[in-house]
């Protein structure tokens, strides 16, 4: 295989009109993913969540390649394994440590299980690799409203408790203070990503959550720290990514995973660009005002003298 | 402390007790708090000063006797209470602005999102602009310095408009110039907005001359009074049960002797730098 034939498999676009129509609804269940992941992924920074969607995602597979396995509905399997992941993790890791040395426990459990399941299921191999690295031609009109409705669910659940779940996980300790119910949203918000990372498995596979939940808000927070832009530049950040990765995987055989999570670590190094030109420059946002400072720092010394 | 005597104290402890497994902490503690007053919480690490904030925020349960705060028992997550915890920096990758901590204190707890943004944004402003932090609304936390971020802890604490003001070590590592400007914001909002403050720290001398009342925790003992009728070398002694020395200097007070140093005093080291202007 020479080069060009590996970028004719890559980038293929011959008869591009006529799928286009027959993957509608692929597009708008990858644009519900990516405004679903974006706005998820904003709490998962917040949250210092990266290694627990990863944890989360491999039960998760495990619960789908289970319902591949028996012939039950994959939806349902995914969802099952990654709330029950979700759930343990709220409930078990209070502290970051122990959270993280129970994601490393239960992660190559989950996908072992996986596995085993896999390795005994009879059917298509495709059905299989699906799994894991996510597939675009299947979304039927069901499934795109099964899809959607449970989004839609998770987003109102997501804005009902936006504010003090944002208290709760950037300033704790003051949110306990005032009365918000740190642990209880902790729990809340695990089962609300535990549902979106089983969403987030039917496109992007089990190995690859992270690029829809993760990297789109990374690279938001790498340009602004403004909670407002960060939600609007995650969730436009992601859209782009799924969408986009849709659309340039048509015309090939090739997942549509590579596409998305190429797309989406370009987004972030881009932003990181951006970030770092910005903190040498010293741009913060900070009101310098020259005598003031001259004069607090004569005060300074006379205090410190 | 002629002044409020009528009224409610806005805090009331009834022989209260507190302890952890077999170790009391404090009991049989009588105190009224009243408007206006600035009470300093004293006494070596593990005394309970920590714990006795906790008591008053609702967090943590009395093992004995009664607390009311403005008359009422404690409830958690009073809009009555401010609270400053002690300085901790901000991570620098911390996702918010300075006006994004203060606008957590003021609806933060709501649930939703902020549909009030105008409102919120105002009051913000003018919280900023209280505490001294315009010039940085716009940075994000991570890149302030522990004094600015402490300032802002202010600001966020004085959202409610409290009427109990709660400070756990907020001067804790900030440098002596952070100190006065913070503990000098606590006692306007003592003195001009008439908020009963409890402030608790393991040194009294960058307060001294705002304190009103100490309460000073040690060994599961305890003393309330003025700073001149609880610091001195008797009633320390009496309280940690061994000599110890209380010097007065230039209006500050140094502790010499307390049996845990390396747990405590701070002060030897810091008060030759104090006494230096």
């Amino acid at each position: 295989m020479d080069l060009g034939s590996i970028l004719h498999s890559i980038f293929n676009f011959e008869n591009y009109g006529e799928l286009l129509a027959l993957v509608q609804n692929s597009i708008w269940a990858g644009a519900v993913l990516g405004l679903l992941g974006g706005l998820v992924g904003t709490f998962v920074m917040k949250r210092d969540l990266a290694f627990a969607v990863h944890g989360i995602s491999e039960l998760s597979f495990a619960g789908a390649s289970f319902a591949l396995l028996i012939g039950s509905d994959i939806i349902f399997g995914s969802l099952a394994g990654s709330v029950a992941a979700a759930l343990l993790l709220g409930i078990m890791g209070g502290r970051a440590r122990d959270k993280n040395s129970i994601i490393g426990v239960i992660m190559p459990f989950g996908l072992g299980l996986g596995i085993l399941f896999l390795a005994l299921y009879q059917g298509r191999a495709a059905n299989k690799f699906g799994l894991l690295t996510g597939q675009i031609v299947s979304v039927d009109t069901v499934q795109l409203q099964v899809l959607a409705g449970t989004a839609v669910v998770v987003m109102l659940a997501l804005a009902a408790i936006w504010r003090p779940l944002s208290f709760a996980s950037v300033d704790p300790e003051m949110a306990e203070a005032r009365g918000v119910p740190v642990r209880g949203l902790a729990i809340a918000f695990m089962v609300l990503l535990g549902v979106s990372v089983a969403l987030s498995i039917q496109i992007v596979g089990a190995l690859l959550v992270l690029a829809l939940l993760i990297t789109p808000a990374a690279a938001a927070l790498r340009v602004t720290t403004s909670p407002r832009l960060v939600v609007v530049l995650s969730v436009l950040f992601a859209v782009t990514a799924t969408v986009g990765g849709i659309l340039l995987a048509l015309g090939s055989r090739i997942p549509i995973s590579p596409y998305v999570t190429t797309l989406s670590f370009l987004i972030y190094v881009v932003c990181r660009i951006i970030g770092s030109v910005r903190a040498k420059r010293g741009i913060n946002g900070r009101i310098v005002r020259p005598h003031v400072a001259v004069g607090e720092a004569v005060e300074g010394q006379t205090v410190a003298g | 402390m002629d002044r409020g005597i009528f009224l409610t104290p806005v805090v009331s402890l009834r022989g209260a007790g507190l302890q952890f497994g077999q170790r009391a902490l404090w009991k049989g503690l009588d105190v009224d708090i009243q408007a206006g007053e600035f009470f300093a919480v004293l006494g070596p690490n593990g005394s309970g000063k920590t714990s006795f904030l906790k008591v008053l925020l609702g967090l943590q349960q009395l093992h004995s006797g009664t607390v009311t705060v403005a008359g009422q028992a404690v409830e958690r997550g009073s809009r009555k209470i401010g609270y400053i915890p002690q300085q901790k920096s901000f991570a620098p990758d911390t996702p918010l602005r300075a006006r994004d901590l203060v606008a957590l204190g003021v609806d933060g707890h709501r649930w939703g999102l902020r549909i009030k943004t105008k409102t919120v944004n105002e009051r913000v402003d003018a919280l900023l602009d209280l505490v001294g932090a315009s010039d940085y609304a716009r940075v994000p936390l991570g890149q302030l310095s522990g004094g600015e971020q402490q300032r802002l802890r202010v600001a966020q604490a004085l959202a409610t408009e409290p009427e109990l003001l709660l400070c756990d070590e907020p001067l804790l590592s900030l440098d002596l110039h952070h100190q006065q400007a913070v503990s000098a914001l606590i006692n306007q909002q003592c003195r001009q907005r008439n908020s009963a403050v409890v402030f608790v720290t393991h040194e009294i001398n960058p307060v001294i001359d705002y304190v009103d009342r100490v309460l000073y925790l040690a060994g599961g003992r305890f003393r309330v009074g003025t700073p001149d009728e609880v610091m001195t070398t008797e009633v320390l002694s009496e309280l940690y049960n061994s000599r110890v020395e209380v010097i007065r200097a230039n209006g500050r007070i140094v502790v010499v002797g307390l049996p845990d140093a390396t747990t405590h005093y701070h002060d030897d080291a810091h008060a030759g730098v104090e006494e230096g202007h």
